[in-house]
């Protein structure tokens, strides 16, 4: 057999030894040593955490406290402990505190931007606001038909134009709508774009500076739409969006099943920004505070 | 953002520099920058493993050892194993659309991978390069819009599309379009699937219902090369359930290494046949090994220059 074919047959075992994450060696109390840590640093690695993060995880559970001894379930609490603080401070739900609140909604195709537009609404609206929705994505194929059938279910009014149109003047014309309208919150989406793609990338710095023409302050909140699939490309995503569309916090979607989404934790050390919810499903109910506890305790098995 | 692997490597080699040959120790060294470098472009772990050992095997054997360029000698090597393995070492078969028609490509993935785009990319595809007659369904009675999405793209590329019936289930809708394609005498029918994820049981259970009701011939996973570790838990998930053919990989026009890749080909088996490089719908490439491995690894020229000398 050639040596691929052997690592391919060997891929599936230790796919399954990995799938537990946070694995220990031992079922007594043993030390974390050398061996224990590496199984750590690996599990961590696979969660999407990142080598460097997985690696400054590890040595911060070097040092010399379990020296004497610990068992598997105590080292995945420390780990999840780790995690959870790392996470602790960005944790923030997203509050509507202008009139109207205008927020953007950004990132890569495909993320799951739309649907979490639906389900921001629906949480809001059922917080007794008023809210409507802008048709920002004037380019791919039946995007604007897909906000007006989300719009429909959560009940909420919707400004669209064509296929095609300009995404800058829609969006003003849909923040001149919201304030003449005494409208509450305004959720604007956006075409997917991959940031290394300039002229997408200066498409949407025009819409966000001619939304700012209305109501200097806006849009208030300009959200990154992230896939829980998503790998270490995400720490670029986080950035450049940053640079040009000026992010202001981050949404996670598709966490329902799996324990993904462990690039949040390195996003979280390198960047800071809030995290306001997760996305756990298509529907538009799916939609839930992020608990940086629950978070970690899904990524290293303890939930 | 990422160091250059060949710098890094470069660094470790420059000090060994002037010592002479390399030992057995100076390369497991550098094979360790590796495997950060394989990890940092998303390779899934157990595929960093095992590939780092039986990389670290050939690049324990003399020609390294003594080469005068010993580091660009190591890159080298890595670079043959990628590439070798993301093309599993072989040519890619042709498509299986030259049977009985109507030849039935089905295309499944999780949620917004990029399937209905490279439906329609790959209809237009086969239509201009292949001249054969297309048609194009969409089974995707989940997302809002999902089968108009498909109407549109058909519009644009002028690729025949099922007529849309509200109601029907996707085995329906799959049956309805085999049958339509056999009576109106076209080459291949193309099925647009919804998204789904390995362990939404309903879904993966309706997935292969409608691959035991239309006996594709063939069946390619579609997959954002953005995706992260999870890439081989996805690939296996959707392996367990439907006899996959063959991958496309989208969002190749992104800035992420692609490490993905590397999984897919390895736990499906199947070849990566099919690289997406845009959201235009002429923006499909014959998937190049030789690219992908280069950028991985995340190093441009040194593989080009270790080959000259
Ligand atoms: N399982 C799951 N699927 C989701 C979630 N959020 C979105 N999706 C699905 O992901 C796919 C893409 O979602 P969209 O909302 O259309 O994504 P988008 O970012 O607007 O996509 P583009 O506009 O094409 O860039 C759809 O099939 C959604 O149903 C989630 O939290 N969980
Ligand atoms: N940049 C780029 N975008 C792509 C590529 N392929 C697809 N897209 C975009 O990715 C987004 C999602 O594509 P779809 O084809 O709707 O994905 P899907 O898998 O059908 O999504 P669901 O049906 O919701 O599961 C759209 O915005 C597409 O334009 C690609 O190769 N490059
Ligand atoms: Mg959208
Ligand atoms: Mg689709």
């Amino acid at each position: 057999m050639s040596w691929f074919g052997r690592l391919t047959e060997g891929l599936s075992k230790s796919t399954k030894k990995l799938a537990n994450n946070i694995t220990g060696l031992a079922t007594g109390t043993l030390p974390l040593d050398e061996e224990r840590l590496d199984a750590i640093e690996e599990g961590l690695i696979a969660a999407d955490l990142g080598p460097r993060v997985a690696a400054r995880i590890r040595e911060r559970l070097a040092d010399q406290k379990y020296a004497k001894g610990i068992d598997d379930d105590g080292v995945r609490a420390v780990v999840a402990d780790e995690v959870a603080q790392i996470l602790a401070p960005v944790a923030r739900p997203l509050a509507i505190i202008r009139k109207p609140q205008v927020i953007l909604v950004v990132g890569v195709n495909g993320s799951g931007k739309t649907t979490t537009i639906a389900k921001l609404a629906r949480l809001f609206k059922a917080d007794g606001k008023q809210v409507m929705l802008a048709a920002g994505d004037t380019f791919r194929a039946a995007a604007i038909a897909q906000l007006k059938i989300w719009a429909d279910r959560v009940g909420v009014p919707i400004v669209a134009g064509d296929q095609g149109g300009d995404a800058a003047s829609l969006a003003f014309d849909a923040v001149k709508r919201a304030m003449d309208e005494g409208i509450d919150v305004l959720i604007i989406d956006t075409a997917g774009r991959l940031q290394n793609k300039t002229g997408l990338m200066d498409e949407l710095a025009k819409v966000k500076r001619v939304i700012g023409k209305l109501d200097p302050a806006a849009p208030h909140d300009v959200l990154l739409v992230l896939d829980a699939t998503t790998g270490q490309n995400a720490l670029n995503q986080i950035e450049v969006f940053g640079q040009v569309a000026g992010v202001t916090g981050l949404v996670m979607t598709k966490l329902d099943g799996s324990a993904r989404g462990g690039m949040l934790v390195a996003a979280a050390e390198k960047f800071g920004l809030p995290i306001h919810a997760i996305g756990v499903g298509e529907g538009m109910d799916d939609l839930q505070p992020f608990t940086p506890q629950d978070f970690a305790a899904a990524l290293v098995g303890t939930a | 953002m990422f160091d250059s692997l060949s710098e890094r490597l470069g660094g470790i080699f420059d000090r060994l520099r002037g010592r002479g040959a390399l030992t057995e120790i100076d390369v497991r060294a550098a094979m360790r920058e590796v495997r950060v470098a394989l990890l940092e472009a998303d390779v899934a772990l157990p595929v960093v493993k095992d590939f780092i050992e039986a990389a670290t095997q050939r690049a324990i054997g003399a020609e390294v050892i003594k080469s005068v360029t010993p580091g660009q000698q190591v890159v080298k090597i890595v670079n043959d194993c990628l590439v070798e393995l993301l093309s599993g070492g072989e040519d890619v078969p042709p498509l299986k659309i030259n049977v009985t028609p109507p030849a039935v490509i089905m295309m499944v993935g999780l949620q917004g991978s990029g399937k209905t785009t490279s439906t329609a990319k790959l209809a237009s595809w086969l239509g201009t390069r292949e001249r054969k007659k297309v048609l194009m369904a969409s089974l995707d009675v989940a997302r809002p819009a999902a089968q108009e999405q498909l109407r549109v793209l058909g519009e644009q590329t002028e690729i025949a599309t099922l007529p849309i019936i509200p109601g029907q289930t996707p085995v329906q809708i799959a049956e309805r379009a085999r049958q339509s394609a056999r009576l109106q005498g076209f080459d291949v029918v193309l099925l647009d699937t919804a998204g789904r994820l390995g362990v939404d049981e309903a879904l993966m259970a309706e997935m292969a219902a409608i691959a035991g009701a239309t006996n594709p011939d063939e069946i390619l996973l579609v997959v954002d090369s953005l995706t992260g570790q999870d890439a081989v838990n996805v690939a296996a998930a959707f392996k367990a359930r439907v006899a996959l053919t063959g991958v496309i990989l989208t969002r190749m026009d992104g800035d992420a290494r692609g490490g993905a890749a590397l999984s897919m080909r390895s736990v499906t088996g199947t070849p990566i046949r099919f690289a997406g490089t845009g959201e235009k719908l002429d923006a499909l490439e014959a998937f190049d090994a030789n690219r992908v491995a280069g950028r991985i690894l995340g190093m441009g020229d040194i593989v080009g220059l270790v080959e000259k000398a």
